[in-house]
């Protein structure tokens, strides 16, 4: 009993820690959940996860450089950052929930891909390019900036730009990419 | 003559080489070029044929960043094969073709599928609402704030020799005689030893005292009034009086020997007195 009422007190204090931000940026580091909660919280993000799955959200884990292949480390989940993201998807209907038009999810789910299919980074003028193919050429520029700012792109001195902490948070990149290249099959074969 | 005037074409020539090497790197890499267009065996062969030509220190800083260069490419080949061969590959020109055919609204609907945004509350609680209550009463109004900051008008005037020693600028012995009576302290206390060690001399039953002693004892030894005797080993410093102040200004190569007076450093001095 004693063990229980200490772990519900972990996930309350967890909880608190990963919804409210405390910082710039949201998310909170594993060695400062670690400093709270005690050396036992990669348990406790599992029970919140567990929690949270009724309510389609989750604990999301972004390492410090490449996903480990094998179980994580502790040194490598202290270097970690976790956020709380939704499990699932939104509906076309929540989009607005977003602030976000729909032509700024387009650009952006193409800049994001485009990146992805050059190994992670691509010159900005190359990408603008290929926006301006679905978007009016004076929202192409505002667009980007747009997306630099809100952490899904980073920008180099040089023009590069590379995929950013909140695109490594919330984006499933393997998913998108199968998506996208899936998505024109069952298009052409509704054509066909 | 002939074989030095063709030995120097050929360097110039190699040195043209590797500078169009070095530019090819370098394109590769700031401008993301396909790494394979650069056929590392070829370039090898070119960095290896001139090398035994190079005599001057630019030539061979030449060969080093050529090497450099192309270590960076090999790097982005093997990156390349990397992530080949993993689950992200994609040909960009087929996806690129994919992104240009698909119309705004799919690829918006596909992105949602993969998007799962970040859910974060910037609700201000009713504990942070208290306290910042508590902040806006005890805050004063800008004007009593400002007045705080605002300068002070006083007269100008010169401050008198009695002030001075009161706020402890100035000494109220003359310097110079401070410092002789510390001389005399000092080959007082070697007495026939002919030196001693530091801390005996500056070490005082407070730690203000010491920084004080220590503080005049460096100049004792800047004006030539005493030496220091440094056992680096030992970690041990001991000061030589002289009997007559010699200046070694010009004379003899003048260092500087910092040497720490600390709280701890004292503590321990004053405890080892004690045992």
């Amino acid at each position: 009993m004693k063990r229980k009422a200490l772990y519900l007190r972990k996930l309350k204090r967890a909880t608190h820690l990963l919804f409210y931000r405390r910082h710039r940026k949201p998310g909170v580091k594993g060695w400062e959940l670690r400093k709270r909660l005690g050396s036992d919280y990669p348990k406790v993000l599992g029970l919140l996860d567990t929690y949270l799955e009724k309510l389609d959200l989750q604990v999301k884990t972004v390492f410090e450089g490449e996903k480990p292949a094998e179980k994580p480390t502790l040194e490598q989940l202290d270097r970690a950052r976790f956020y709380i993201t939704l499990r699932g998807g939104l509906t076309p209907k929540e989009t607005k929930m977003s602030g976000w038009r729909i032509d700024d999810i387009a650009g952006l789910a193409i800049a994001i891909s485009y990146i992805i299919s050059k190994k992670g980074k691509a010159s900005r003028e190359e990408v603008e390019e290929l926006l301006r193919n679905k978007l009016p050429g004076w929202r192409v520029d505002i667009n980007m900036d747009r997306y630099i700012r809100a952490g899904y792109l980073a920008q180099d001195e040089n023009r590069q730009l590379y995929l950013d902490w909140r695109t490594r948070a919330e984006v499933d990149e393997k998913a998108l990419i199968d998506l996208l290249l899936t998505v024109e099959k069952t298009e052409e074969e509704k054509a066909a | 003559m002939t074989i030095l005037s063709s030995k120097r074409q050929k360097r110039k020539s190699g040195e043209e080489h590797l500078q169009r090497i070095i530019e090819m790197c370098k394109s590769v890499e700031e401008r993301g070029l396909d790494p394979f267009l650069i056929d590392v065996n070829d370039v090898i062969t070119i960095i290896r044929e001139y090398f035994p030509e190079w005599q001057s220190l630019e030539e061979f800083n030449l060969d080093a960043e050529a090497i450099n260069r192309l270590a960076s490419v090999i790097k982005l080949q093997s990156d390349w094969v990397r992530h080949r061969s993993t689950s992200l590959y994609t040909d960009p020109f087929l996806l690129e073709e994919k992104l240009r055919k698909l119309s705004r609204e799919s690829l918006a609907r596909l992105f949602l599928h993969a998007w799962h945004p970040i859910v974060e509350m910037e609700q201000i609680s009713p504990h942070s609402l208290s306290e910042a209550i508590k902040y806006w009463q005890g805050l004063l109004p800008l004007n009593e704030r400002w007045t705080k900051t605002a300068f002070m008008k006083t007269e100008l005037g010169a401050a008198s020799r009695e002030e001075l020693i009161k706020q402890r600028i100035i000494a109220e012995k003359a310097f110079t005689e401070e410092l002789e009576t510390l001389w005399r302290e000092l080959r007082q206390k070697v007495g026939e030893n002919e030196k001693i060690p530091y801390w005996n001399f500056v070490g005082a039953d407070t730690y203000e005292e010491t920084v004080r002693r220590a503080y005049m004892t460096s100049f004792l030894v800047t004006y030539g009034y005493a030496t220091f005797e440094v056992h680096r080993l030992e970690e041990e410093i001991f000061i030589i009086p002289f009997s007559k102040p010699r200046s070694l200004l010009g004379k003899k190569q003048v260092v500087s020997i910092p040497v720490s007076v600390s709280v701890e450093e004292w503590r321990r001095w004053k405890e080892s007195k004690r045992d």
